[in-house]
């Protein structure tokens, strides 16, 4: 079409120190694509003129690449990790049969108590705030898209094709995820699925795309210098000098915003979206700071007032199953003992506090009262125990049961607590009885015990 | 040797190391779209797997762009004086970060899922869409402000 790319006229001593490898040759079939660049479609070039942000550039677009760099493997990481809490290994991390997918499996520890507040806290808070980054991100590359020829060979189509992953596999892990903390399952699909294998896409995409851009990405760096940028003003902005990949704008306008503005900018919505997440985690009134996300607000006043992740009324516990008639039933080895509350309540008291953390972004710290489970193992005469399957009044529900390891059991801060902040549980809370453990995920801190079955490593 | 690798290069337009990496994501991708293909709702994951990026592309991005080149036009030459603060930014800052907000905690905004949301929390999402507004309003008040103040500043030296 157009005279292939000549040096970058005036260009940085840095730019032009270095030969630009220039556009990528037409490959096999050549007459092919030679065709298809020399016919384009009506209003290709219109389209083509109409870019005109003098701040588009391989710069400004490794600057955002870097930060994304380091941001999303973090989050991709924290949620391996979050998988992993939820203890694979009894089949209760969803979802359950990942095939190759399958993580290294071990015990999730009980210590550090916010180890798992960490790395769900982080997973959902950082990935909230990369958010405007990824935007920027990719309305810095935008006009490749619309770019003609689309592609000059097989390589060409192939890794457009890989970009389609790319940019479809974060989106999509963004709008799930969004979605899922906030309670609208609008998609229709098994959420925990569908995040799980699309991190999974978009991972080898982004190692792909990594791999291929990040040369292009350190030049991009070292092709101008931040700290200058960062006391360049609007009207001493200049465009960026021709690239090869032709990020920067063919016909660029006069600056509107200068880079220094545009990164400000850029890293001051995304600090607003920490702003306005981070409240999900703190006590007291800072809660309310997470002004637009469910757990900004505290459901009720006084000692059992934070939040819950289920009510009652919704896991179809009613107050009858809770009342006097309520037993706790404790097998081990084919032995039962039930008991009531005020036996619970006759046993050794043990007081911790521990934080409760959801994986959907929230967390609390309380202090909790009540009989440690390791008690509660040789009251039924446990021993050697691997696991404990913890049971519900709950009917229905992914999480009516749960499955403790037994360094989950054994820990002196695991409890069956029966009160919490000095006085009962609500109904909401898991009265009669729930349990609390270290470094556990929320959901399975089981709420409105009805049994506990203590299994031992020789069977059971 | 090197002539083959010379030959691949040209007509597939990469070297080989290229092809290899997109072949593991490709890889990747596939072994999971066929591993979901059993599922009765792989269709939709795919729609919106698809959907997100078409939405950001033809829709999202038209939708800005277009509206920052109807503010630049209605604000002309005003909106980016020569020297001085531009006013043009202290409408399309605030103005972005509300529409972001909105992008983000847009099912509590527009009362989505309320169901499940009722059932995890024991709440309704009714003060949500009040506190954007209000949020909304308090980002162009600081941008006024903080333009007034600029130009202000910018006039005094």
């Amino acid at each position: 079409m157009s005279a292939e790319s000549s040096p970058p006229a005036g260009g940085s001593p840095v730019a032009s120190g270095r030969v630009p490898p220039g556009r990528p040759a037409y490959g096999f079939p050549r007459r092919w694509w030679a065709f298809l660049a020399e016919h384009p479609p009506p209003g290709a070039a219109t389209v083509n003129r109409r870019w005109r942000s003098p701040l588009r550039g391989p710069w400004l677009t490794a600057m955002f690449g870097v930060v994304l760099l380091v941001g999303l493997p973090l989050v991709f990481l924290t949620g391996l990790l979050d998988y992993l809490a939820y203890s694979p290994q009894f089949g209760q991390a969803f979802p359950r049969d990942v095939g190759w997918l399958r993580l290294p499996q071990f015990d999730w520890p009980t210590r550090p108590s916010w180890l798992f507040r960490l790395t769900q806290g982080l997973h959902v808070a950082l990935g909230i705030t990369l958010i405007p980054i990824v935007l920027a991100k990719l309305w810095s590359v935008l006009p490749k898209l619309f770019d003609w020829p689309p592609a000059r060979s097989v390589a060409q189509v192939l890794e457009r094709l890989s970009l389609l992953l790319l940019v479809g596999g974060i989106l999509f892990e963004i709008a799930t995820g969004l979605l899922d903390i906030q309670y609208a399952y609008l998609f229709g699909f098994d959420f925990y699925t569908a995040h799980y294998f699309g991190a999974w896409v978009f991972v080898a995409a982004l190692v792909t795309h990594v791999a291929l851009k990040l040369r292009r990405m350190r030049t991009g760096l070292r092709s101008r210098s931040l700290p200058e940028e960062l006391i360049t003003y609007r009207a001493a902005t200049r465009p960026e000098p021709p690239d090869p990949d032709e990020l920067v704008a063919a016909r660029p306008g006069p600056p509107t915003m200068s880079r220094r503005g545009a990164l400000t900018l850029v890293g001051g919505l995304s600090l607003l979206l920490a702003a306005l997440t981070v409240g999900q985690h703190l006590e007291g009134p800072w809660r309310r700071t997470a002004l637009l996300l469910p757990r900004g607000r505290q459901p009720g006043a006084g000692p059992t007032g934070f939040p819950v992740n289920r009510t009652a009324a919704a896991a179809g516990v009613r107050a009858a199953d809770t009342g006097p008639g309520w037993r706790l039933a404790l097998r081990a080895g084919g032995r039962t003992v039930a008991v009531d509350r005020a036996g619970l309540l006759a046993m050794a008291q043990h007081t911790v506090t521990l934080p409760i953390a959801c994986v959907e972004g929230w967390s609390t710290v309380q202090t909790w009262t009540g009989v440690r489970l390791r008690d509660l193992a040789a009251l039924v005469g446990a021993d050697g125990i691997a696991a404990a399957h913890v049971r519900s009044l709950e009917k229905a529900g992914l999480f009516k049961q749960a499955t403790l390891q037994a360094n989950q059991v054994l820990d002196a801060d695991s409890l069956l607590a029966l009160q919490v902040n000095g006085v009962d549980l609500s109904l909401d809370h898991g009265y009669p009885a729930r349990v609390i453990v270290p470094a556990l995920p929320g959901v399975h801190c089981t709420k409105w015990v009805a049994e506990i079955e203590f299994r031992s490593r020789t069977g059971g | 040797m090197g002539d083959l690798a010379a030959r691949f290069r040209a007509a597939y337009g990469a070297p080989a190391g290229h092809l290899l990496l997109l072949v593991g994501a490709f890889t990747v991708a596939g072994w999971v779209a066929l591993r979901l293909a059993a599922e009765p709702t792989s269709g939709r994951m795919l729609v919106w797997f698809v959907g997100a990026a078409i939405a950001h592309d033809f829709v999202l991005f038209p939708i800005y762009g277009l509206a920052d080149r109807v503010l630049q036009r209605a604000l002309g030459t005003h909106g980016v004086p020569a020297s001085g603060p531009a006013l043009l930014n202290h409408v399309r800052v605030p103005a972005l970060a509300s529409g972001l907000l909105f992008l983000v905690y847009l099912p509590g905004i527009l009362r989505l899922g309320r169901p499940t949301y009722l059932a995890a929390s024991g709440q309704d999402q009714r003060p949500f869409l009040a506190r954007w507004l209000l949020i909304t309003a308090a980002l162009f008040l600081a941008s006024a402000v903080g333009y007034v103040l600029r130009r202000w500043w910018a006039q005094r030296r």
